[in-house]
């Protein structure tokens, strides 16, 4: 047994060290394995607000994952193109800048969130789910049929956008960029928890109507939770996007959204580094497994059955020895 | 003698052909205690619901402090004044004692959007929240999950929590629901001062509890109230005694 704050921090200096010690070894694809993983682990953080703490199963969460990634894609093939963007009668220019890029990927997430959020949670339980996904589903195949943006065959950006100061371009930079980007929203994930809006939040997961008769409105509370969480959720899209300098329909695709339920369960529910263990086992069993037989999401499963039947509050929950959330 | 506090006026409620609530007008005045009895599916359930929040009469209204509170959510009754207990314990099991006074002291100060600074910061609510707790006599639990409560214990956070409120009445389902001989006298000596704080709506089945405490008793059969009056009208009406109090008063 273990601590969980020890834990955590075990965990984010195992994730630092890996791509620096790749880097004294010459070994850039680990490093870029490794930026895979943050990023995923910074998808998943983001819907482990939703999940974890306000109890939303969303199995659309790769919408936002997906806006974040076209938000990158529109922007800089206009930027690439040298033609501005056409929306509404405004004209917009593109732009390889990503601070602005990553600006315009969390107020997209936000805004699609909240109006999902809106017509979602007017349902519970297997009907959010579903209507989650039913929300996945024409995002996907509206992305397919935008011809303008590649449609099917996504679009390619041939260079990686730029951050002031750093060359991003180069893996271990680029690494580095998405890791503090990952700690941020830990930061502010931790402080969530603490805080007043965590605590109605939790308790509108678990009684609201508690929180109703105390005078909150458990609605409201889970709209704004699912709000922070899909704009997460969009960032980690658009730093997607740039590392594999390709976007495509596949970003919003509900085998995605799937996969981000599964590693969060598989790390811990409602745990600060729950999704940061899920993504980081998820990637290497990907790469590993996934070198052996194209058959690897059968151990994935099996894992996943392991956790479900035996250690409900995944592996933070079975290092720490505490039972977490449920949900 | 003053406006009351809470009052409904002819409230109806039907489920498909059942009438669970049937012209209920009851008031709830300053400083009493005003015990609800009824046999089992009488329709106090239902009764209390209607008052919350939780459901909408088909008819009549509701006034609380002299306001239309009818169409108002739950919420908002909430924040208007009313303090309500459950019948079956609605506390965030996860979460530690303390924080469950202190979702109550969040909700009376309307303010949860706060997402950076932590939960024990804000002084005066973390007091509200301990003084309720030292009152219920809790306060040396504070930091138990309150999954680890006795059955007891909860009825009192239950009521720590209604207290973090100020609310200008309560209302209260069965508090003494599931408490034993002594915890059931503790819970009726604790009641029995807070008449003065605010009014209370008691829905209860504990008839000593009742009799006991209430100034003034209702009673409700078959959604209807039959008669409304003092400890001894009520144990002297014949037709309390013919329909409810029967073979055992």
């Amino acid at each position: 047994m273990i601590g969980e704050r020890y834990l955590n921090l075990l965990v984010l200096a195992a994730l630092m060290a890996v791509p620096l010690w790749a880097l004294a070894a010459d070994e850039p694809f680990t490093i870029t394995l490794a930026t895979r993983a943050v990023i995923l682990a910074l998808a998943a953080v983001g819907l482990n607000i939703a999940l974890g703490m306000g109890g939303l199963v969303s199995l659309g969460h790769a919408v936002f994952f997906g806006l974040g990634g076209y938000a990158m894609g529109i922007l800089a093939s206009h930027a690439q193109s040298y033609t501005p963007l056409e929306l509404f009668g405004l004209t917009i220019e593109g732009t390889k800048s990503m601070p602005v890029i990553w600006l315009t990927a969390i107020i997209i997430s936000a805004l699609a969130a909240w109006g999902i959020g809106l017509l979602s949670l007017r349902t519970s339980g297997v009907y959010f789910i579903m209507i989650t996904l039913a929300f996945g589903q024409m995002f996907y195949y509206f992305a397919i049929s935008w011809s303008a943006y590649g449609g099917e065959d996504g679009l390619s950006i041939y260079v990686r956008n730029g951050f002031p100061g750093l060359n991003t371009l180069v893996p271990i930079e680029y690494f580095g960029l998405c890791f503090a980007v990952l700690c941020l929203a830990l930061l502010l994930n931790a402080r969530l928890q603490g805080s007043p809006f965590g605590l109605a939040l939790n308790a509108a997961r678990q009684v609201p109507a508690r929180v109703e008769t105390v005078g909150l409105d458990p609605m409201r509370l889970k709209l704004l939770a699912f709000v922070l969480s899909g704009a997460i959720t969009g960032l980690a899209g658009a730093l997607f996007a740039d590392l594999n300098r390709f976007v495509s329909p596949t970003m919003f695709s509900w085998q995605l959204s799937g996969e981000l339920i599964v590693l969060i369960v598989i790390g811990g529910v409602g745990r600060l580094m729950g999704p940061v263990i899920g993504a980081c086992l998820f990637v290497t069993l990907e790469h590993w497994l996934g070198g052996i037989t194209e058959f690897w999401h059968v151990f994935l499963g099996a894992i996943l059955l392991l956790i479900v039947l035996f250690a409900r509050g995944g592996i933070v929950g079975l290092l720490t020895g505490k039972e977490g959330p449920h949900v | 003698m003053s406006n009351p506090i809470l009052a409904t006026h002819g409230l109806c409620k039907s489920f498909g052909a059942l009438k669970a609530t049937e012209d209920v007008s009851i008031d709830l005045r300053h400083g009493e205690i005003h015990a609800i009895i009824g046999p089992n599916g009488a329709g106090k359930s239902t009764l209390i619901q209607q008052i919350s929040g939780a459901l909408r009469p088909d008819a009549g209204t509701i006034e609380l402090l002299g306001h239309d509170v009818t169409r108002l959510t739950t919420q908002a009754r909430a924040r208007a004044g009313l303090g309500r207990t459950f019948q079956v314990s609605a506390l965030a099991m996860e979460d530690t004692v303390l924080e469950n006074v202190l979702l109550g002291a969040l909700g009376a100060s309307g303010r949860p959007w706060r997402f950076w600074r932590s939960v024990h910061a804000d002084k005066t609510q973390k007091e509200t929240a301990l003084a309720a707790l030292e009152r219920v006599g809790l306060a040396d639990a504070k930091d138990q999950r309150t999954a680890d409560l006795s059955h007891g214990q909860r009825r009192q956070l239950e009521v720590a929590v209604a207290l973090t409120l100020t609310p200008r009445a309560f209302l209260m389902d069965e508090p003494m629901a599931g408490l034993g001989a002594s915890g059931s006298k503790q819970m009726t000596g604790f009641l029995d001062g807070l008449r003065d704080e605010a009014p209370i709506l008691l829905v209860e089945h504990d008839m000593d509890a009742v009799f006991a405490l209430a100034d003034r008793i209702s009673v409700l059969v078959y959604g209807r109230i039959i008669a409304t009056g003092s400890v001894d009208d009520i144990r002297n009406d014949a037709a309390v005694r013919a329909a409810y109090l029967g073979e055992d008063a």
